[in-house]
């Protein structure tokens, strides 16, 4: 074995096996530039246009009347603030929870069933998802609400979070939980504080996505949350949201909300990246317990 | 202190396949014992049964009579309870991941509810030092990541963590097959001490590790145990054909 190592390093490579290192290196290399140019390009477009409307008091004032200058989104950032808080207080555990059952509990019809559902769910459009919520929530309390929003919202959450959850626990060795049987440790107090703990941060990268992906959701909202000009905390109460503002501002033939909505789009996108980024930052530096 | 094991009728399944037909053995307190015979012939169901975890894995299940001193774990005993008052160390060094060397050590503790800090500095210390890891790892037990040690290190930071919950019988599973010569030579030493305050099992491919560290051996085949008696017995006068045919080489 060594000997032939040995003389196999003695031989240089041809040049034909030289070539096609350097063109699948360089093949791999424009992949990821291709793949983060979108995400570069749309983010200097957003800054390019929107920079000029960002002042102080768009991010601290309510809309102005069509015709008056000025005013600002900040009741739609604290909207989307609350409206997303919901959405992740009843989408994270019920996804985290269901992923749990899945994965400990779910070799069996009951946990194909489930799985079934949650991938059909996922594949939802997310004005279905809207309606549904205004069926269960707004036409039950009688009016929308950043209630029913949230709702939608936790909707489409639950079913990546149980996924990703799901498959994050798969992959913790089965020897780390044994060795917690072993140990005596009961089996949910197992799940719990070992495999749950040891796929902290995979479980942490799937509630993300979820949270990112419903963060610039529009459709569920229009008839859920519905907007709101002014400033609202009550969640049984109308909420202003970024995309909706986004969406409102960028139909009008108003110039001046046109500006706007670029402005709110690149709020928008800079809230979910350092959202994302705290938590990720908070995981790595072991803040929430368990990250590596 | 160690506690004799005694199994009687023992039979074990893995769905419809048995895996341990009709085993009866009679283990000493504070002597190790060990098992071999070839790849699949029921060595680590054996152990696996005697703290039962054999039942971990779906459509698993054993009957028969195993005692554990005088505690009868398949009578009803919560199987929790059976494995606290038995420590196993399994093949692969398998500490938590995400835990500090010092919390995999307080792991069995801390997750069986005692939180008393001063008393968990004086076990992990003493179960460390039994597991000869202190001196490696004294001042970074806090720190370091119990998966950043070397393997050898790995195995004993488990050992440690079986030691600390003061287990009756300790059940190693092939403890040093993934290890090299030199971890395997310390875990061996550590195995001649441990004696002293537990009753030892220890399940292993290798005989010449069979006859260095055990006082009795057990040749399983097939899910039956042929022979049970002194290791030097078993290695130079084995009373079953099939015994001797194995540890001169013949099969197996």
């Amino acid at each position: 074995m060594a000997t032939t190592t040995a003389n196999m390093d003695l031989k240089p490579l041809s040049l034909q096996r030289r070539l096609m290192d350097s063109l699948m290196t360089g093949a791999a290399a424009l992949a990821v530039v291709l793949v983060l140019l979108p995400l570069g390009a749309i983010f200097a477009y957003l800054v390019y246009k929107g920079i000029g409307s960002l002042n102080w008091a768009f991010l601290t004032q309510t809309p102005k009347p069509v015709g008056e200058a000025g005013g600002g989104m900040a009741n739609a950032i604290a909207g989307s603030v609350l409206i997303l808080g919901i959405a992740s207080l009843i989408g994270v555990p019920m996804g985290i929870g269901a992923g749990i059952y899945l994965a400990e509990y779910g070799r069996n019809r009951l946990g194909n069933l489930i799985r079934f559902t949650a991938d059909v769910l996922n594949g939802v459009p997310s004005i279905i998802v809207g309606i549904v919520a205004y069926g269960l929530v707004v036409l039950r309390q009688g009016h929308f609400s950043a209630l029913a929003g949230g709702a939608a919202l936790a909707l489409m959450m639950i079913p990546t979070i149980t996924r990703t959850t799901e498959e994050m626990l798969l992959l913790v060795p089965l020897g780390v939980r044994e060795a917690a049987y072993g140990l005596g440790v009961s089996r949910w107090r197992t799940t719990l504080s070992i495999t749950l703990r040891t796929a902290t941060s995979g479980v942490i990268t799937g509630i993300m996505l979820a949270f990112a992906r419903i963060a610039g959701e529009t459709a569920p909202l229009l008839f859920t949350a519905f907007g709101n000009q002014y400033w609202n905390w009550n969640m049984n109460q109308p909420t202003a949201a970024l995309p909706l503002q986004i969406f409102t501002y960028a139909i009008s033939p108003f110039d001046e909300w046109h500006r706007q909505a670029w402005a709110g789009a690149l709020i928008l996108i800079i809230l979910i990246v350092v959202s994302v980024s705290a938590v990720r930052l908070a995981a790595s530096r072991g803040m929430l317990k368990g990250a590596n | 202190m160690g506690v004799g094991i005694q199994v009687e009728q023992l039979n074990a399944w893995f769905g419809k396949t048995q895996a341990l037909k009709n085993i009866n053995i009679k283990m000493a307190a504070n002597h190790a014992t060990a098992v071999i015979g070839p790849s699949g012939c029921g060595k680590s169901t054996f152990v696996r049964c005697l703290n039962r975890m054999h039942e971990t894995i779906p459509e698993a299940r054993a009957e028969g009579k195993v005692e554990i001193g005088d505690l009868n774990i398949y009578n009803g005993t919560p199987a929790v309870q059976v494995r606290r008052r038995i420590g196993m160390v399994f093949q692969k060094p398998n500490p938590f991941p995400t835990m500090s060397i010092y919390d995999n050590v307080a792991a069995g503790l801390k997750l069986n509810g005692f939180h008393d800090r001063k008393r968990l500095d004086e076990i992990v210390e003493k179960s460390l030092l039994a597991a000869a890891l202190w001196d490696e790892v004294k001042d970074t037990a806090k720190k370091k990541s119990g998966a950043s040690l070397s393997g050898g290190q790995q195995q004993r930071l488990c050992i440690a963590r079986a030691l600390a919950v003061e287990p009756q019988v300790l059940l190693m599973d092939e403890p040093c097959s993934a290890l090299d010569p030199i971890s395997t030579g310390k875990i061996e030493e550590l195995i001649f001490q441990l004696k002293e305050r537990f009753t030892i099992v220890i399940v292993t491919h290798n005989m010449q590790q069979a006859s260095r560290v055990a006082e009795f051996t057990g040749f399983f085949l097939l899910g039956s145990l042929i022979e049970f008696d002194k290791t030097e017995k078993i290695f130079t006068n084995p009373s079953d054909k099939r015994t001797e045919d194995y540890i001169t080489g013949r099969f197996g």
